[in-house]
This record gives structure tokens, C-alpha cells and sequence, in this order.
């Protein structure tokens, strides 16, 4: 079964029909990238998915329950965990308390306010900064981290509370080519722990970790498949050619 | 492309055990505490009276800057917990002859814990988190309503307020102004600082950090941040609410002015002005103010308000972090609120 349906999307802003019976389907541990070209529909997807936006009409399914209109906190305790396309670390905060924010998110109300989950949570908030080469500097605020490195710790806080779904909006943006190379190697290891759906512009980065790939033109779903399949579609090609 | 280089393997030591140094924010606690403790010994008997109603609003004060410091929530309409709590005990007293001091000051707590819950469910807890605007004015127009309703309510006195409230009391004793209220109000505002100390710097504070620092992202971890929002708010009305009932016993009445609106701004500068986000800048913001509007109404009989205006604004531009930020650095006002990670002390990953 799919751990993610999404089926019929639509989403209207005005008179601009950003997604228009878009689809997309995740199996469990599946790598899933979603691409396309500037104004395609693929963050509008995404947040329709993460609950960031409500869609106009469609339905989004999750580990066979609708969550449709369920809020991101709901669909977060449900198992989905999302990266902005805006990084958006808390900068005043150590690395640390990034970490330990996302890992408490579902703790009960009496056990953070006797800090009783801080020891027990400690040693997963270290594994994942060692996980991303953060470790080091822990104790420092968010704010003295490169780009690039705010990028890795938020999605260190996104893969901290163990998702069954890891939603990643354009996780290489503004990054150095070493950077995105690496950003790769730290993806890797999260295969056997859960799905990946993830937008990027950056076909090769794209090419190199998923499974599968949707592509979306015009608020549609243009084609779906492997990798193979989608770099020998002619529809696909076109598409880029046209917008080249 | 240092940065980028993979540290898994090197046995680096933590830069983060070497970063401890001295805390100045414990230094300052003990520092004012002292103060606070041999005041009465130095002042003249009306000025410990003064220093009262200073501690007093002291603990007004923490109130907001437990919403507003920690939280984030911009509550222009404090003085509706302060002011209903002060009227409710005064009833109480008149009406109930009820004086004991184990009943009303929980009582007090109740009423703006009970006002705090009403309003703040009312303004927070929608499908969607509320904006600051929205919760400004809301409490804002909370506040002016309350002033009005108690201006225009025969049975709470009307303009006049409830006056010749009796004093409060321990069994046989009447705890009347002077220095057994000091200490009374002092020890009351001791342990509710240490309860907010210990509150906002478990976990409760971090999520509280994450509610003030971006609402939207802690969402997307599972917080239910309205319900956050509504839990803290209605804990900084019962402190508001200890305030209040307590102003109301030192100073023998209560007046509408208690609900208003400028009673609730002047909370606000009071956090502004020593340093919100630390709750020893909002203790010391109270008493810079209030001694310095008592020294220059002395001074300065005619231009005192001007001068303070021109000091609060001079102050809130030059340094938008208040007072404390002189001494406190700013990463020691956020603070660390999981266990600071010791050399050798690494992932098991």
C-alpha cells in the first residue's frame, strides 16, 4: 500500500490555478522527487501535502487515513515531516535547541514542564548532529552557521522526530557544488528509515538519489516513473526544451 | 569548503565544553535580591510603603513578560486580569467579609487565571494561530471594555471604586503597609519568579522560545502552538491576578484605573524598558521607572512626565533590548535549555 496518495489536487489562488488535478503516489522508503519547470505547481504540491495550504478541491491521503484538512501539526504527529524552501532555522537558538525542539514536538505538556523527556532525548539530539557534522558545534546559535549548514540542521530537525515521511522543498538551494555533494552522501542513510518526497531544481542532485520522479507542468502531472523512464520521455524533454 | 568537510571520523574535541563561562544573569538575581532584603533597613517607613507597591507591580510586570518576553504574545490588556482580581478580592472583602490571607490571595489567582482563560480562548485558540495585531487590539479593547463596565457599574462603585477595603489577615492579625508587607509581597515575588524561572527554562520554555521565534515552523513539528499560546497566557493572568489582589489590600481600595488602558501600557514600558525575555529586566524596568518618576515628581514638579517620556524613548532607541542588555549578553538571555553537551560527549550514530 502507499504510505502517500494525493489524488485530483486542486488549488486555486484568484484567478491563477496553481495545481489542477495533480496526483502523486509514495511507497514506503521510496526516494520521490518532484520536478518541473518555474511556476509548475511543485511547492504548491508539496504544501498542499504538508498541510501548509488547504486544497481547493482533491484529497490527500496518508498511511491509508485522509488528512485532507487536517492541520501540519496533526499531520506532523501522523508521521510527515516538512523542510521549507526558506530556511528556516530558529537563529537566536543553539544547534542543540533546534534539535531538542523538533525531537519534543509530541511530548506531553507535564513531562516538558518538568523536563523529564531532556535526558532521554539527549542522546538523539546528539546522534543527529553527528548524523549531519554538526556535533562540533552545538552549543553555538543557529544564526553563526553558513547556508548551507542551516539547511543540513534543518533537515537534521526535520528527520529528528523519525518521520514515516520526509517532505524536503529544494534542500540544495543556494548551496556550493561541494555542499550539494554532500547534502547527497547525508540523504543516503535515511532510505531505510522513510519516504523522501523532495523538490529540486537540480536535475543531476535529483537524478542521483530518487527512486522515482513526477514531473508537473501547468499545474498537472506531465509523467511518473523511474528515473530512466523520465529521462527518455519525450513529453518530458519537450517540456524543458520548450522552456529552455 | 572546510565547512564542508566530514568530521564523523576525526576525534575533534567539542568546542562546546570549552565555551562555559561565568552566568551574569544569577550574579544580578542575588544582587537585586540582596537589595531587596535590606531595603526596609535604609528606607524611611513611607518609602517602604512606596517600595511595596513597587514590588508589587514587579510581580505585574512578570506577568508580561512571561506573554510577551517568552511567548511572544503582545497582551496590551494586562491590567484586565490585575484589575479584576483587585476588584474581586475587594468585593470578597466587603461583601463576604472574607480577609484571610489564605483565601483571598487564591482567590485573586483564580479570578485572573479564570478572566485570562476566557479572553485568551477567545483570542487564541482559533483553527488559526491569531496575528500579533489581532491579540494587541483584542486585549487592548479587553481592557478599555473592563474600565468602562467598572466606571459604569453602580455595585463596583462607579468612578470611585470600592474604597476602605479592610486589611488582609492571618488568623487574628491584620497585615497592614509597612515592612511585614514588604516582606509578605517580597516572598510572594521570590517564589513566583522562581516558579517562572523554573518554567522557562525546562522544555515548556523551549517550545515557549520556538512559539516566540517562528510560530509557523513549530507547527510543522507537531506543537499545538494556539494551545501553547493559551496555556501561558492564562498562567501570566493568575500572576497578574496575585498582583492585583495583592495592590489591592496594600492600597485600601480599588479603582477603575486598575482595568484600564494605561495601567496596561505602562506594564509594557516597565518590560520594555529593563528587558524583555529575562524576568529580572522586567523587576528591574518597574523599579528604574517607578524611582525615577518618584525622584523627578519630587524634583520636578511641573516637567517630570516629559522627562521620563524623553528617557523611556531615549532608552527603548538606543537599546531596544532595555537596560539589562548592558550586562547581559544576548545569548545568555536566550539561554541553553537541553543538557549542554560535555567534551567527549557525542552521538552514538
Amino acid at each position: 500500500m502507499a504510505l502517500l496518495e494525493a489524488r485530483g489536487l486542486i488549488k486555486i489562488f484568484g484567478k491563477l490555478t496553481a495545481l489542477n488535478g495533480a496526483d502523486l503516489t509514495v511507497a514506503e522508503n521510496e526516494f520521490h522527487g518532484l520536478i518541473g519547470p518555474n511556476g509548475s505547481g511543485k511547492s504548491t504540491l508539496m504544501k498542499c501535502v504538508a498541510g501548509a495550504e488547504i486544497p481547493t478541491s482533491g484529497t490527500v491521503t496518508f498511511g491509508g487515513r485522509d488528512i485532507s484538512q487536517a492541520s501540519p501539526a496533526e499531520r506532523a504527529r501522523a508521521g510527515m515531516s516538512l523542510k521549507f524552501q526558506i530556511t528556516s532555522v530558529l537563529p537566536a537558538l543553539t544547534l542543540y535547541d533546534n534539535i531538542l525542539l523538533a525531537l519534543q514536538a509530541q511530548c506531553s505538556l507535564p513531562s516538558l514542564v518538568f523536563s523529564r523527556t531532556r535526558g532521554v532525548l539527549h542522546d538523539r539530539a546528539m546522534a543527529m548532529l553527528e548524523q549531519f557534522r554538526l556535533v562540533d558545534r552545538a552549543a553555538e546559535p543557529a544564526s553563526a552557521l553558513s547556508h548551507g549548514q542551516q539547511q543540513w540542521l534543518e533537515i537534521a530537525m526535520a528527520l529528528a522526530p523519525e518521520p514515516k515521511l520526509l517532505l524536503l522543498d529544494e534542500p540544495t538551494g543556494g548551496m556550493s557544488l561541494e555542499e550539494r555533494r554532500v547534502t547527497g552522501e547525508l540523504l543516503q542513510p535515511i532510505k531505510k528509515k522513510c519516504s523522501l518526497v523532495i523538490v529540486e531544481h537540480d536535475l543531476d542532485f535529483i537524478r542521483d538519489i530518487c527512486d522515482r520522479l513526477t514531473v508537473l507542468d501547468q499545474g498537472s502531472v506531465l509523467d511518473c516513473g523511474s528515473v530512466a523512464h523520465i529521462q527518455s520521455s519525450a513529453r518530458v524533454q519537450e517540456v524543458y526544451l520548450r522552456r529552455a | 569548503m572546510t565547512e564542508t568537510t566530514p568530521t564523523t571520523s576525526l576525534p575533534l574535541p567539542l568546542r562546546v565544553g570549552r565555551q562555559r563561562r561565568w552566568q551574569v544573569l544569577p550574579i544580578i538575581e542575588i544582587v537585586v535580591l540582596a537589595i531587596a532584603v535590606l531595603l526596609p533597613f535604609v528606607l524611611k517607613d513611607y518609602l517602604t510603603i512606596y517600595a511595596t507597591r513597587v514590588l508589587i507591580l514587579c510581580l505585574f510586570a512578570l506577568s508580561f513578560d512571561l506573554v510577551w518576553g517568552y511567548a511572544g504574545i503582545m497582551s496590551f490588556g494586562q491590567a484586565v486580569f490585575f484589575g479584576t482580581a483587585g476588584y474581586g478580592v475587594a468585593l470578597i472583602a466587603r461583601d463576604l467579609g472574607v480577609t484571610s490571607i489564605l483565601l483571598v490571595l487564591p482567590a485573586g489567582l483564580l479570578i485572573g487565571f479564570a478572566f485570562a482563560l476566557l479572553l485568551g480562548g477567545f483570542l487564541l485558540l482559533g483553527r488559526h494561530p491569531s496575528s500579533v495585531i489581532f491579540v494587541s487590539l483584542g486585549t487592548l479593547t479587553g481592557s478599555y471594555a473592563a474600565d468602562r463596565v467598572a466606571r459604569g457599574w453602580y455595585y463596583l462603585g462607579g468612578q470611585n471604586g470600592i474604597p476602605s477595603i479592610p486589611p488582609m489577615s492571618l488568623g487574628s492579625y491584620d497585615i497592614t503597609e509597612g515592612p511585614v508587607y514588604y516582606y509578605l509581597t517580597l516572598g510572594i515575588l521570590l517564589a513566583v519568579y522562581l516558579l517562572c524561572r523554573f518554567l522557562v527554562r525546562s522544555q515548556f520554555g523551549l517550545a515557549l522560545a520556538g512559539l516566540r521565534e517562528n510560530e509557523q515552523r513549530i507547527a510543522f513539528f507537531g506543537y499545538q502552538v494556539q494551545r501553547l499560546k493559551a496555556i501561558i497566557f492564562s498562567f501570566a493572568g493568575a500572576v497578574a491576578g496575585l498582583a492585583g489582589s495583592l495592590y489591592a489590600f496594600h492600597e485600601g481600595f480599588v479603582w477603575p484605573n486598575m482595568l484600564g488602558v494605561v495601567i496596561s501600557t505602562q506594564v509594557v514600558l516597565y518590560v520594555l524598558f529593563g528587558g524583555s525575555g529575562t524576568l529580572i529586566g522586567a523587576v528591574i524596568g518597574t523599579v528604574a521607572i517607578e524611582a525615577v518618576s518618584f525622584w523627578l515628581s519630587n524634583s520636578y514638579q511641573d516637567i517630570w512626565p516629559i522627562i521620563l517620556g524623553v528617557l523611556l524613548l531615549l532608552v527603548i532607541l538606543f537599546r531596544p533590548a532595555g537596560l539589562i542588555s548592558l550586562i547581559l549578553s544576548e545569548r545568555e538571555r536566550v539561554g541553553n535549555f537541553g543538557r549542554l553537551p560535555e567534551e567527549g560527549d557525542r552521538g552514538s550514530s
